[in-house]
This record gives structure tokens, C-alpha cells and sequence, in this order.
């Protein structure tokens, strides 16, 4: 197991104090935070640093960890001491982070249960409570539907009022049409409905899946459009051609009109998500230079040069 | 441990549903009424008919209030810090959007 030095992935001294330690997360959850960052391995990074103020923010835990040194030599496995923990009482402060998906190594040191319960506050109306999950999905799931499984981590109580993982696979149909950010709600899959005061048993919560999407090789979304980036020669696109192009629902021929230029949109009307009502599907049209890689092709951009006189500057006054 | 559940669920997609209620809301979230309240005084969520006798929110409100609970849980932000973020990343995406396509 991979020893993990909190210290270093907050970025504060051993010694640093609950303030610093706090400014220090709230720095880097600032920048990392999924919902605002756009920094390509913001989720993966703030689960690390939401994890490792998880254990530093408690007087209780940071001692227990402290107490394992800066960890094992380079090359040594890491193994919690039998004795990891005690004396020491973990009280269940909210998890703070990405929720409870802690690692390995956390786990092995406080327990799944170590993750405590959010302050979360409500009604015990027998209800079950609902759930929240996020997926990534692919684009083709939402252009075409069908079903796709996912494994789901959900924190539960067991008999003792325990906490304790456990993985969940969901094989979900997924909802043709659906966008990213949009929420797919499956009823009756929150947690199970339980006896309140003076009612009977009553109906399980719902569980809401928050969906975002994996990105494209090919096709870039926006609300309900789809946008693709297409090169194209500078002849098709002086001259006007009919090409190939691929499009969500297969290849079309697409006409490319006479005087065309790099950045022109061509829009295909409806044939972007199958939202109701439908986007639409853009090709931006990229020019690409074929290279002077011979005589014959350098003669070609000479007789270009000689038979069009063109300054793509002359707006810059040069 | 319970056994993995291989039946296939069918869901819907949440906000193509009718408005929620103030209560459904409270619900989702597990969180007090007062909350929803302060986020529609503070403007991260809006009602679909402000003078209605009872609130209903669009299913698009769904993921302003799901940022709104993470924010102010992981940034410690209040709700009028938690409209100015939503209020900034709209104007990021349009000007994202805008400069995508080009302005051509």
C-alpha cells in the first residue's frame, strides 16, 4: 500500500498549525474544486487534498498519523502498526472532500467508518433518504440510449449503526437525449424507508444521478449542439466541394460552399443531441495546408504566389 | 455486503419532470427549509412564478442548488459568495462559447 504524506500533499510544514492548515485547503480546494476548476485532474486532486484535511483538521487523527513518521523507506512497503489508533477516540466531524471516497491507505489507518457522517440535517418522516451519485458517460450512450453499468460506493449503516461502504452496480438504461449536467433520477433506489414515530414503514428514498460526460475524440458539446472541427483543403474550401463527414447519426456528404475560409460554420439543423427539441450539429471548418514536401508541390505554391496577388495582413496595416 | 443489482433501472431525466416543490427540494437535499429560502433571496436559485402562494422550481434550478450545497460545504462560502461564483462561471462559459466559435 502507497504511504501517503499529507503534509506534502497540502503543502504545509509538519508543524503547521490548524490555521495554516486550513487556509492551505481552502487554497487548494479553491483551485481544484470540480465545480469550478477546469484544471484536467481537478476531481483526482481535490479527493487527495479533501482527504488529507480530513486527517489533519482532527486533533486526534493528525496525532495517530503522526505517529507513523514520515513513513516507510523508498522501496518499503507500508503497513499500519497493529496498535495504529488507539487511545485515540475519532469523532465523526462531516467529511469534507469529494465525499466519502477515501484511499486505500486512509481506510487502513481509520476505518471506512473513520469518515464520520455529514452534519446533514432532516425530518425523520420514515422516508428513506435519497441518494446522490455522479457518472461519467460516454456521448454515444446519449446520442443512441442503452444501458450502461456503473459501480457506485455508498456509505451505509449496518445493524450497529456503523458505517460502512459497500459497492453497488447499477445497470441504469440511460435516457436518450440526456445532457451533460442533467440528473437522471431512478425512484425507490435511495435508502430503504424505516419505521418513524406513530407511521408506518414507508417508501425508500430516490437515488439522482448527476451526469457529466467523458470528452469526444471527435465531437465537442455545448448545451444541446454538437460541434466538430473539420479540415478541409484550401481548394474545397475556395473552390466549394461536396465531402465526407462524419456526423453523429453516420457519414454524410457535406456541401462545402465556393469561398469558404477557416472558422466558417456550417450548421446541421436537428442533428445534434436528440433533446427535445433537438441541437444541432456545427462543422467548423479548419483549413489545412498541404505540405511543399516535393519540386512539383513547391512549383504549385509558386504559380499560387505568382497568380494571386494576397496580403492576409494588410488589416494589420503592413 | 448485498449482492450487486443486475436488473436494469430505468430512470428519467430530472429536470424534463415537472417543477419541484419547496418541500422536494428540502428533501433531495436534506437540508432545512431556510436554506432554500436564503438561496432564492440570495439568488442562486429562482422560482418559476415569483408571486405564486407556493414556490416551484424548474428542474434546471437542480444543479445550481447541487454546486450551491458543495460549494458552501467544501469553500465555506456563503449563499450570496455561492450566487457571485455561479454568476462568474456563467460569464466564463459564454465567454468560452464566444470564443469557440470564433467571431467569425
Amino acid at each position: 500500500m502507497e504511504f501517503k504524506d499529507y503534509y506534502k500533499v497540502m503543502g504545509v510544514a509538519r508543524d503547521a498549525t490548524e490555521a495554516q492548515i486550513k487556509q492551505a485547503y481552502r487554497k487548494l480546494a479553491r483551485k481544484y474544486h470540480p465545480d469550478v476548476s477546469k484544471e484536467p485532474d481537478a476531481e483526482a486532486r481535490f479527493k487527495e487534498v479533501g482527504e488529507a484535511y480530513e486527517v489533519l483538521k482532527s486533533p486526534e487523527k493528525r496525532a495517530a498519523y503522526d505517529r507513523l513518521g514520515s513513513g516507510p523507506r523508498p522501496g518499503e512497503e507500508f503497513r499500519p502498526p497493529p496498535d495504529f489508533g488507539s487511545g485515540f477516540e475519532f469523532s465523526g466531524a462531516g467529511p469534507s472532500g469529494g465525499g466519502a471516497d477515501y484511499s486505500d491507505f486512509f481506510e487502513s489507518l481509520f476505518g471506512r467508518a473513520g469518515a464520520g457522517r455529514g452534519g446533514r440535517h432532516h425530518f425523520d418522516t420514515g422516508r428513506g433518504e435519497d441518494h446522490h451519485a455522479k457518472i461519467m458517460l460516454d456521448l454515444e450512450a446519449a446520442l443512441h440510449g442503452g444501458s450502461r453499468s456503473f459501480t457506485l460506493r455508498v456509505p451505509e449503516l449496518d445493524a450497529e449503526g456503523r458505517l460502512a461502504m459497500h459497492e453497488r452496480v447499477l445497470n441504469v438504461q440511460i435516457p436518450k437525449g440526456i445532457l451533460p449536467g442533467q440528473t437522471i433520477r431512478l425512484a425507490g433506489q435511495g435508502s430503504r424507508g424505516h419505521e418513524a414515530a406513530g407511521q408506518p414503514a414507508s417508501a425508500a428514498g430516490d437515488l439522482y444521478i448527476e451526469v457529466e460526460f467523458q470528452p469526444h475524440p471527435l465531437y465537442r458539446i455545448d448545451g444541446r449542439d454538437l460541434y466538430l472541427d473539420l479540415p478541409v483543403t484550401p481548394w474545397e474550401a475556395a473552390l466549394g466541394a461536396s465531402i465526407k463527414t462524419p456526423t453523429p447519426g453516420g457519414v454524410v456528404d457535406l456541401k462545402i460552399p465556393a469561398g469558404s475560409h477557416a472558422g466558417t460554420k456550417l450548421r446541421l439543423k436537428g442533428r445534434g443531441m436528440p433533446a427535445t427539441p433537438a441541437g444541432d450539429f456545427y462543422v467548423v471548418l479548419q483549413i489545412a495546408l498541404p505540405p511543399a514536401a516535393d519540386e512539383k508541390a513547391k512549383a504549385a505554391y509558386r504559380t499560387m504566389a505568382d497568380a494571386m496577388p494576397f496580403n492576409p495582413r494588410a488589416s494589420l496595416g503592413v | 455486503m448485498s449482492l450487486p443489482d443486475e436488473s436494469l433501472l430505468i430512470g428519467e431525466i430530472f429536470e424534463e419532470g415537472p417543477a419541484v416543490s419547496v418541500n422536494e427540494l428540502t428533501r433531495m437535499f436534506a437540508v432545512e427549509e431556510r436554506r432554500i429560502v436564503e438561496w432564492v433571496e440570495e439568488g442562486v436559485i429562482s422560482v418559476l412564478e415569483a408571486d405564486a402562494t407556493e414556490w416551484r422550481f424548474s428542474g434546471a434550478q437542480l444543479r445550481r442548488a447541487r454546486i450551491a450545497l458543495r460549494l458552501e460545504r467544501d469553500l465555506g462560502l456563503n449563499a450570496a459568495g455561492v450566487a457571485l461564483v455561479l454568476e462568474l462561471l456563467e460569464e466564463l462559459e459564454q465567454f468560452r462559447r464566444e470564443r469557440r466559435s470564433g467571431r467569425s
